[in-house]
């Protein structure tokens, strides 16, 4: 069984937690205290149809206002797969953490409410997917009971959807559009009795059929972090790297260069708690040894000699800002990239894009809340990255306030 | 159909998280409580650093309330591991008058243990607590982060979490903050007891069915002891049971059962419809008592 990450995106009250309980509904997901609670809650507000938002919105004021604030993490699993859902807050301001939901995801629901169309968080939505190359982009038109499943309604929305896909230069691999009612449950799980003029999958067909990440030939990219030095009986000056295999492989014997100091030496052994490999792939957790003894800490990347990341002073990203305290130009920050740490000064805002428009190209000289920018950061050191395109694994990081110690941006590296 | 590739993929991820908790903070400790949850985080945390020992020491708030087998659990593997155990009392949080003992049918030292917990984050000053808290388990907490910001009262604001990007950990803290880390967030129940069965890890033995001195209360059966208190309407019966969760004997419901093997537990766990959580009569009180709980530092 393979597991697979999705995040859900709207706007306010585009009915993103009752698709989810529907999906868990219909997928016979949810448990009995769950059920118990839909069923109690429905009562008591006197509703026909089933609340399933109950299910999702945690918190006391989410519940209070109706709206979705945090993120929610929700993990159900059918026969074929299991799913974890970031379950991401509509509300314009809570943007940041769509970003967050999204950051992890290999594929992301967008909803759209049949009634309204594409709203301005839609565009941001999709700019967000797409800036964050996920694979499958999934719009659903929802609460098409509201527009008698009127065909015209949702041919006028998915040719919508479709001139705002066209308009970015990166174009994501798969786009799915799918008239759904939540609600009454049409085309979650079940094939729809209303849409007979609809021939594709369900959602749950789709999310069935998204292949979970195959990653490409990936550079190989690791860093240390922590040094473990044992001595005992058993192990005599042991030296290890523990560390993650963030993307490519490495084998037993490989030459590999350490970064900052640029020092080579070979793979003595790769180890994985008391057992050793002759390999390591992305995504695995291990412990490396080196035939030299040579400088090696917290933050020092390995890579083979020929293929090592840029060690540029000077870092081009898209950075989407996630603070209500602005950036400024010239402001010194924090750049976080793995365990990786340097400071940076924000050295030139290039423009701000709006997401609805993905061409435009906006003068600024300070970052708002949920911008969307292009800048270049002076390093004091460099942070040994790769250009996202090419390598999510080693492609973005995060931008720390020096003084509140927040995370006030990501960064996508150009 | 195999479990095997997601679990690894958990593994990975946890022990790449409990090794940045080691790197990132000067002073970080393990909130252990001896349930299944803790001994999958100190399985992990050998994981991690193996051939080194685990580089922080265990924190046990021991309500007194306990299980007897779990304490006796406790010690074996703190043994085993060869890693140093603290443990504060909720009883001397009481006798301080910090805290006022609950009353009534429904009395536990659950919500008390907050108390304790931060004043031992005070006096002993861990800036990180690693917890074995997983989103699955309530709703509230499927809004956690896995670093998870605390104020020096030991708040958990909703609204202010930081965002968490990728697998980029923001340790960064201010003075008198810090942080709650969670390293098997997006492991589920069943994950966990697919882990213990493919780690042939050792658990107390309430966790199979076992004949017991059971008081049956509102539907629910609680395991008979001097710490609960008792009234008219309960009923005192011997029955074969098993706990899911294991919390304080006072507000922790065992389900009738006849599991005695990990294979047999995960079976019927996966039958039955309820999450384990329903075996905590704690929640029960409202929909928002976790969410209450944790605004007052409750781990």
């Amino acid at each position: 069984m393979d597991l697979l990450r999705i995040s859900t995106a709207g706007s306010v009250d585009d009915g993103k937690s009752t698709l989810i309980g529907r999906l868990l509904y219909d997928n016979n997901a949810l448990t009995k205290e769950q059920e118990e609670l839909i069923e109690k809650k429905t009562a008591e507000k006197g509703l026909q149809d089933l609340d399933f938002s109950v299910i999702t919105d945690g918190l006391i004021a989410e519940r209070e206002q109706g709206i979705t604030i945090d993120v929610a993490h929700i993990y159900f699993s059918t026969q074929d797969r299991k799913f974890i859902i970031a379950d991401s807050p509509g509300h314009v301001e809570y943007t940041r953490n769509m970003v967050t939901g999204a950051s992890n995801a290999e594929a992301s629901i967008i909803l759209i409410d049949a009634r309204k169309g594409l709203l301005e968080q839609s565009y941001r939505h999709y700019f967000i997917s797409q800036l964050l190359r996920l694979h499958t982009v999934v719009f659903c038109v929802n609460k098409m009971d509201l527009v008698n499943y009127d065909e015209d309604v949702f041919l006028k929305i998915a040719a919508e959807v479709k001139q705002m896909t066209a308009q970015f230069e990166h174009s994501t691999p798969e786009i799915q559009i799918i008239p759904i009612s939540s609600l009454k449950g049409d085309n979650v799980v079940f094939p729809s009795g209303e849409t007979s003029w609809y021939q594709g999958p369900t959602l749950n067909e789709v999310l069935h059929e998204i292949s979970s990440k195959k990653e490409d030939e990936k550079p190989f990219r690791f860093e240390v972090q922590n040094v473990l030095h044992v001595q005992n009986e058993e192990f005599v000056d042991f030296r290890g790297y523990a560390g993650k295999v963030a993307s490519g492989s490495i084998k037993k014997g490989d030459e590999v260069v350490v970064l900052p100091s640029g020092n080579k030496s070979t793979v003595k052994e790769i180890r994985k708690y008391d057992r050793t490999f002759d390999e390591a792939n992305a995504g695995e957790s291990i412990v490396l040894s080196l035939n030299d003894d040579i400088d090696a800490s917290r933050g020092t990347v390995f890579s083979l000699p020929d293929e090592a990341p840029s060690s540029d002073k000077t870092l081009d990203a898209t950075l989407v800002w996630l603070n209500e305290q602005k950036g400024v130009f010239g402001g010194r920050y924090q750049l976080q990239a793995s365990s990786r740490t340097v400071q940076a000064k924000l050295q030139q805002i290039h423009y701000v894009v709006p997401p609805e428009k993905p061409s435009l190209k906006v003068d600024a000289s300070e970052l708002k809340l949920n911008d969307i920018s292009r800048v270049s950061f002076k390093l004091a050191q460099p942070l040994f990255v790769d250009a996202y395109a090419n390598n999510k694994a080693n492609g973005a990081f995060i931008v720390i306030d020096t003084q509140t110690n927040n995370t006030v941006a990501v960064g996508f590296v150009e | 159909m195999s479990v095997q590739k997601h679990l690894q993929t958990l593994e990975e991820e946890s022990i790449y998280i409990i090794r940045e908790v080691a790197a990132q903070f000067q002073k970080p400790v393990l909130l252990f409580s001896g349930g299944k949850d803790s001994i999958t985080m100190a399985h992990l945390a050998k994981k991690a650093f193996y051939p080194a020992k685990i580089p922080f020491p265990f924190l046990h708030i021991d309500t007194g309330h306990n299980f007897p087998e779990t304490i006796e659990f406790r010690d074996k593997l703190m043994d085993e591991l060869g890693v140093e155990l603290i443990v504060r009392y909720v009883q001397d949080s009481i006798d301080q008058n910090k805290v006022k003992e609950e009353t009534g049918k429904y009395a536990s030292r659950n919500s008390l243990q907050t108390v304790t917990l931060l004043d031992a984050i005070e006096e002993l000053g861990y800036d990180a607590c690693l917890g074995g808290a997983r989103r699955d388990e309530e709703k509230s907490r499927a809004k956690e982060r896995i670093f998870s910001v605390r104020d020096d009262f030991g708040q958990w604001d909703a609204k202010m979490q930081r965002p968490e990007l990728f697998q980029i950990l923001n340790g960064k803290i201010n003075f008198g903050e810090n942080v709650r880390a969670f390293p098997i967030s997006n492991w589920t129940e069943e994950d966990v007891w697919n882990y213990i069965e493919r780690e042939e890890l050792e658990l107390p033995s309430i966790y199979f069915a076992h004949e017991r001195k059971m008081v049956k209360r509102d539907g629910s059966y609680l395991a008979h002891s001097s710490y609960l208190n008792l009234v008219e309407s309960d009923e005192i019966v011997d029955k074969i049971v098993r706990f899911r969760t294991v919390g304080d004997m006072t507000c922790t419901a065992a389900v009738p059962s006849t599991a005695d093997t990990i294979e047999s537990v995960i079976r019927e766990n996966k039958a039955s419809k309820s999450s384990e959580r329903g075996a905590r009569i704690d929640d029960k009180r409202s929909e928002s008592a976790l969410e209450l709980r944790k605004k007052g530092g409750y781990f």
